[in-house]
């Protein structure tokens, strides 16, 4: 069985025209995969590597640069909130919104929650610096999201 | 300063409908058009050239210089990479600008593309900017169903195809070749330079890389004018030579210990103590300030004494910074442990080399180690000098690293070290140590 399936196979194909190498398209299939299986599988890096006529250790090398994907043995939760630590946020309490959250949830940075709702991350800074302390749910930043509002934040992000 | 009419921010300040036809309604597209029926692409960059323009992403390098670097005739396909990577701590004007007036980006894109003969534009994004990619897909989408983009754009034999492309987390893919070996699909390893990606860039073609505010003044230095441009800001400094002048308008960001963090236009040379305290609000609480970082964290530190410098291209260099940068303020009060602050950056490039290069990748790593060393109270007064030296010997500056990562890693450190050296002594010799993660001004 595919691991791509069908429909990420031929997003996959359709990003080809835009680039003049297929390797370029390595990004964008990483994204494509991680989105939808909240990991990158060994055996998706072998069909990415095939569709971009790579090898899979050169998938794999990109892949491992960025610290950003998952394999199969460690994947993401539903949600990735991602917290920053950086100066601004750091600066007005943005560490202590790591503690807590952390500790609300029972899990280190990179963990999941048992209930397999959210992973939490640090982040460096996610550009939302006016309003510090920032988190950044999967791709979008919240403003100002001090240790007070740790419990709403997570009740909101761990509704069905 | 008399008062300043905001240029780049003034749709985004009354929150105008980012949509394509509420731009044109605002005289969006004017500047396309006017160079499509009037200019030639060479005109173009000798406006450009003319305006003083220079780079708005940490080098101030002369943008219209720039693109007369790329070979002549050559037969193509010539690329724009357009740096939306933005991840210098503390910065986020390229946010705003890309989430609140997509169109106006665009239309310095169009227009950057037509003066050096690109073909097709990358907009790198880094992946954390979720809405403002959104905010480009939704205008570029607009552009091609509005002939801006495609084939014979405007109906004159000039073709053009926009394509975003996301990061995944790294702040190296901010450095111009990094960023292009990203988008080429492998790991980001900046380039040894030369060549220069004016003449083998992305996919070993002549590329231009231009950041996000570069090319939003692209388009109003098109509309208005060079003259206008150069009526505001600072001239070149008579008694420096080499400085190019500090025109135009910036967009500052204010953030940490003030009143009102946020993101101001003012002309280009506005003090940091005018930011902060006419425009941030002043230190919050009442407080006075101990410091600040001037330009992202990689232009190093200034302290409250300093805080009458100008920050143009020419200011920051003044007080031992390494420059401008990316004129991003964040403002540290006196009850704020320097040790704390100095912890904090070196975590970061030690989290953020990409390792290629063994002084930065091994010299970060030590950095961290010695600030934990003296946060944890096991410092010694050696490691001041340990951090100095360290410092001092990574960078393109000594000439031990590839990229500019390692100089900026190493300039807080240094400027900390010589500007707050009394405190960190005074920290090292009482045996104090910090078991809080935060920094001490956070409650
Ligand atoms: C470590 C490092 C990170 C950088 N990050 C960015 C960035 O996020 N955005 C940016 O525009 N330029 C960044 N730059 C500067 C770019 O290399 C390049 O000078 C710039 O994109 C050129 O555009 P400009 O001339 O319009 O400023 C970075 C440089 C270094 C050394
Ligand atoms: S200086 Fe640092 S970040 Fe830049 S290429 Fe070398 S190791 Fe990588
Ligand atoms: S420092 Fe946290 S968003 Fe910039």
């Amino acid at each position: 069985m595919s691991a791509l399936g069908d429909d990420i196979r031929q997003q996959i194909l359709d990003l080809l025209p835009r680039y003049p190498r297929k390797q370029a398209v390595t990004l964008p299939a990483l994204h494509l995969v991680q989105d939808k299986l909240r990991c990158v599988p060994l055996e998706a890096i072998r069909e990415i590597a095939d569709l971009l006529d790579l090898a899979p250790a050169e998938v794999y090398d990109t892949m491992s640069f960025y610290g950003f994907f998952r394999d199969e043995r460690n994947p993401l939760g539903r949600t990735r909130l991602w917290v920053c630590r950086s100066l601004a946020c750091a600066l007005r309490g943005g560490e202590e919104m790591l503690q807590a959250v952390c500790a609300k949830l029972g899990v280190r940075p990179g963990g999941t929650s048992a209930d397999g709702k959210i992973t939490v991350e640090f982040a460096e800074c996610i550009g939302a610096c006016e309003g510090a302390p920032a988190v950044l749910i999967n791709d979008e930043a919240r403003m100002n999201v001090t240790p007070d509002k740790v419990d709403e934040l997570i009740a909101e992000l761990s509704k069905e | 300063m008399p008062d300043f009419e905001p240029v780049l921010l003034r749709r985004i300040l009354r929150q105008a409908d980012p949509a394509l036809e509420a731009y044109r309604a605002d005289g969006g597209y004017r500047a396309l058009t006017k160079a499509l029926n009037e200019m030639t692409p060479a005109q173009v960059v000798q406006t450009v050239k003319d305006s003083g323009l220079r780079g708005r992403g940490g080098a101030g390098f002369p943008c219209g210089t720039k693109w007369t670097f790329l070979p002549k005739d050559h037969p193509g396909p010539i690329y724009l990479c357009v740096n939306a990577d933005e991840s210098e701590p503390c910065t986020f004007n390229n946010r705003i600008l890309m989430e609140g007036d997509p169109h106006q980006v665009l239309e310095g894109i169009i227009l950057a593309s037509y003066a050096t003969r690109a073909s097709v534009a990358y907009i790198y994004v880094r992946y954390e900017y979720g809405r403002a990619y959104r905010a480009m897909q939704r205008a570029v989408e607009e552009a091609y169903a509005n002939n801006l983009l495609g084939r014979h754009i405007l109906g004159k034999d000039f073709h053009l195809d926009v394509y975003l492309h996301r990061g995944a987390g790294a702040y190296i893919c901010g450095e111009e070749t990094g960023l292009i070996e990203s988008l080429e699909g492998k790991r980001a390893w900046p380039r040894i330079k030369p060549p220069f990606p004016a003449v083998e860039g992305a996919f070993r073609k002549p590329t231009v890389v231009n950041n996000v505010e570069t090319l939003a003044c692209v388009t109003h230095i098109i509309d208005r004018g060079a003259d206008w441009f150069k009526s505001i800001g600072v001239p070149p400094d008579p008694k420096n030579p080499r400085d190019a002048g500090s025109y135009g308008p910036k967009l500052y960001c204010i953030s940490g210990h003030v009143n009102n963090p946020g993101c101001v236009e003012l002309p280009l040379g506005v003090t940091v103590r005018e930011l902060i305290d006419k425009y941030g609000g002043g230190v919050w609480k009442g407080r006075k300030a101990k410091g600040c970082i001037p330009g992202g964290i990689s232009m190093g530190l200034m302290t409250e004494k300093e805080f009458d410098t100008p920050l143009d291209f020419n200011g920051p260099g003044k007080v031992g910074c390494l420059g401008l940068g990316t004129a991003a303020v964040t403002v540290f009060d006196e009850t704020t442990s320097i040790v704390e602050v100095l912890y904090n950056i070196c975590r970061f490039f030690a989290h953020e080399s990409c390792g290629q290069c063994t002084p930065c990748r091994e010299g970060t790593g030590w950095m961290l180690k010695i600030a934990d060393r003296i946060r944890r109270g096991r410092g010694r007064l050696e490691d001041l000098d340990l951090l100095e030296e360290l410092g001092n010997g990574m960078g393109i500056m000594p000439g031990t690293t590839i990229c500019g990562l390692a100089d900026g890693a190493g300039w807080p450190v240094k400027t900390a070290i010589r500007k707050f050296r009394p405190e960190f002594e005074e920290f090292i010799r009482s045996g104090q140590r910090i078991e809080t993660p935060a920094l001490v001004g956070a409650h």
